[in-house]
């Protein structure tokens, strides 16, 4: 009868505690102990203990010219992918948003991109950019342009990603979009229509700014996305040509599981947090701005 | 009733004792060698009673697995497969090797067991060696007329001659971390070397003379896209035609003439001695494979039954008779063994267990990012076709930062 009592009188904390329990083990122990082990200087490869260092790791690891350029990197491949997504993405979504014979098939193709496991898409684009028997060259010929290195190439390795990316994530934006969109009272735009508008007078002015917080919500979910970009960029050049193509995170796993250097690594990874979260931040006061 | 449950529950527990088996966790490599002990594995079962529960992985994820296990100090791990020039140092001084102290280590070359032995003991047992080797396409030399090149200048002329916009006249690796490796005997070759006394010495004068010469040679010659290239990027190429000739490793002979993958016939693929170079001819030849019992395996006795049973004389000769390049000397002196293994294949062999240097790297702990900081080097060499200006500073400033790494390490100045 007491047991009962207090069941009852903490179901509020009792309820929810599995789940919080869960997050706390899940998802706020890693970042801890990432956090805790950038003090360090652990490193495999010396065979001593880890010891407390302060912010040694983080002033060897800022003075390295590899991790500043990874950092340019990871912002250039997130800025480059996103605005070609929102851009083409919306472009869909606002096609998709008609009526038109074959709507139901053009969805579902859209749809396979997204349903595609990276490490595969990565295989099968290494293949296609293969500069000397791979498909996009042989393309590129057959309409009289000269040959590209793709992701052979130290200038070219990072658009050619931003390509793949494009390819694979372009669709969740339009299908995020287009959700919007479909769920935009139909009122205001038929007004506008009324009032003399023009037609693009009404995307500009009526329907754009009201799809707004859901372009946003779709940019803020890529954006996340993006900057932790792994897979595909693993799975096709391992960072290379030479550093060409290296983000935080592909310097992140190098320097934790190639070069054993734990706390340095961890040092990288707790800096992309930082970044991750203040750009999400960052865009979400972009939305809050909008919605008001 | 209860009788009845207490008698069936007794029943149960024994059966459970009496179930329960010899097991061993084993770690292979997705290598010929470990595919071949995987198929061979029931006949070791059924003799000891020992269940082998077996996971393959590629090779650096294997390195990866095997030192983030270790590390967290909660690996179930008994026996597992390494590659001693690139593990052993950092393996050794973690304490994760266990001590071979009875193992019979006759029948192996000597410069084998020196990588693997720390102090007076051994830890690991050396399983495949590998050595640089010159592929080539004998159709097309036949075709332009050259004989096979036996000189690393020989070898660029014969490159420039093959080159053509359908087929790249020579291959090698040229992905900067990867391509160390097999630079490492045209290194050799120019009288150059990574390291020496425990200290970076690719900056040295012959040391760039050779990455220049490979800078030319793959920037001129090489296919396009070469600095994207290990040898899975070279090998579909090559097996397509498309490459006239091939620097890399002994182990892929079998591969490059599997019917099954290559469209060129075997009898138009050759392969030859590495090619001399200004300072002589001593390719590497180094042990690629080795095998080793977990320190803290609480399994010692059946882990080392494994382990006798993998790494035996006789394994070694199925090995080598399915053309995997065994460490050890005695199958290469079985004539029946040898009758099944392509005659040049055993000729390099021999060439390179005579004149070789058993390193394909710099031997040290931090290998993986010193790998990096020399690829840097060879890359610069190739994306500017051996004509780099730059070439003497980078060097310098990369075999710094390998010194870095030693004495981050304490192997500065370490022989």
């Amino acid at each position: 009868m007491v047991k009962t009592g207090f069941v009852e009188r903490n179901l509020r904390i009792l309820f929810p505690l599995p789940a919080a329990l869960f997050v706390a083990v899940m998802m706020a122990f890693p970042v801890a102990y990432t956090l805790a082990l950038s003090f360090t200087n652990w490193n495999l490869t010396s065979g001593a203990p880890p010891a407390f260092v302060g912010l040694r790791s983080y002033s060897r690891v800022f003075a390295e010219s590899r991790f500043l350029a990874a950092m340019g990197r990871t912002f250039l491949f997130t800025a480059l992918a996103v605005a070609g997504e929102g851009l083409f993405g919306i472009a869909i979504a606002l096609v998709l948003d008609r009526r038109f014979a074959g709507k139901g098939i053009v969805k579902l193709l859209l749809l396979l991109p997204l349903v595609a496991t990276p490490v595969a898409v990565g295989i099968v684009f290494s293949l296609f950019y293969d500069p000397t028997i791979g498909l996009a060259d042989w393309v590129l010929s057959l309409v009289g342009l000269p040959k590209g290195a793709w992701v052979s190439g130290a200038a070219s390795a990072l658009p050619s990603l931003v390509l793949v990316d494009l390819w694979q994530w372009t669709p969740m934006i339009s299908l995020i979009v287009q959700a919007g969109l479909a769920g935009l009272s139909p009122e205001p735009r038929e007004s506008a229509r009324v009032d003399g508008a023009s037609e693009a007078q009404i995307l500009w002015r009526v329907t754009l700014p009201m799809a707004m917080p859901t372009i946003l919500t779709a940019l803020i979910l890529r954006t996340i996305d993006a900057l932790k970009t792994f897979d595909i960029i693993f799975a096709m050049t391992g960072g290379g040509p030479g550093y060409a193509s290296e983000t935080l995170n592909v310097l992140g796993f190098k320097y934790s599981f190639q070069y054993f250097r734990m706390g340095q690594s961890s040092v990288i990874l707790v800096v992309l947090f930082l970044v991750v979260m203040a750009s999400s931040l960052g865009i979400m006061r972009l939305r809050s701005g909008s919605a008001a | 009733m209860k009788k009845l449950v207490a008698i069936l529950l007794t029943l149960a527990v024994v059966a459970t004792v009496g179930a329960q088996v010899k097991e061993l966790r084993v770690l292979l490599a997705n290598h010929p060698y470990g595919d071949l002990l995987k198929a061979a594995l029931p006949e070791f079962e059924r003799v000891s009673g020992i269940k082998v529960n077996i996971e393959q992985y590629q090779e650096s994820q294997l390195s990866t697995k095997l030192a983030t296990e270790f590390a967290s100090g909660s690996s179930t791990v008994d026996v597992f497969m390494t590659r001693p020039l690139q593990d052993a140092k950092m393996f050794y001084k973690n304490g994760w090797y266990q001590s071979l102290g009875s193992y019979d280590f006759s029948d192996f070359p000597k410069n084998a067991l020196s990588v693997v032995t720390f102090g007076s003991k051994t830890y690991v047992v050396p399983l495949v060696t590998e050595w640089e080797v010159l592929y080539y396409r004998a159709d097309l030399l036949k075709k332009a007329g050259i004989a096979v090149p036996r000189t690393l200048a020989e070898l660029e002329t014969a490159a420039g001659k093959l080159n053509s916009p359908e087929v790249a006249g020579i291959a090698s690796r040229g992905s900067g971390a990867a391509a160390v490796t097999q630079m490492s005997s045209y290194l050799y070759n120019f009288g150059g070397a990574y390291l020496d006394k425990g200290r970076a010495v690719f900056d040295s004068k012959p040391a760039v003379e050779a990455i220049r010469y490979y800078g030319r040679l793959l920037g001129t010659y090489g296919p396009t896209g070469v600095t994207a290239m290990s040898w899975d990027g070279i090998m579909p190429i090559f097996q397509a035609g498309k490459v006239a000739m091939w620097t890399d490793a002994s182990v892929f002979y079998g591969q490059i003439v599997d019917p099954t993958k290559s469209q060129v016939p075997a009898e138009d693929v050759g392969i030859g001695n590495f090619p001399a170079g200004p300072a002589g001819n001593s390719p590497f030849i180094s042990v690629s494979w080795g095998m080793a019992i977990s320190k803290k395996s609480p399994k010692q006795d059946l882990a080392r039954q494994f382990l006798d049973w993998a790494t035996s004389a006789d394994m070694a000769k199925r090995g080598l008779a399915a053309q995997i390049t065994m460490a050890r000397d005695s199958p290469w002196l079985d004539k029946t063994v040898l009758a099944k293994v392509n005659p040049s294949l055993v000729a390099t062999r021999a060439f390179a267990a005579k004149n070789g240097v058993p390193y394909d790297r710099p031997y040290m702990s931090a290998v993986g990012e010193a790998r990096d900081r020399i690829g840097e080097v060879i890359i610069e060499s190739i994306d500017t076709k051996g004509e780099s200006a730059k070439l003497e500073k980078k060097a310098a400033d990369m075999a710094a930062k390998v010194d870095e790494l030693l004495e981050d390490t304490g192997e500065l100045g370490v022989q």
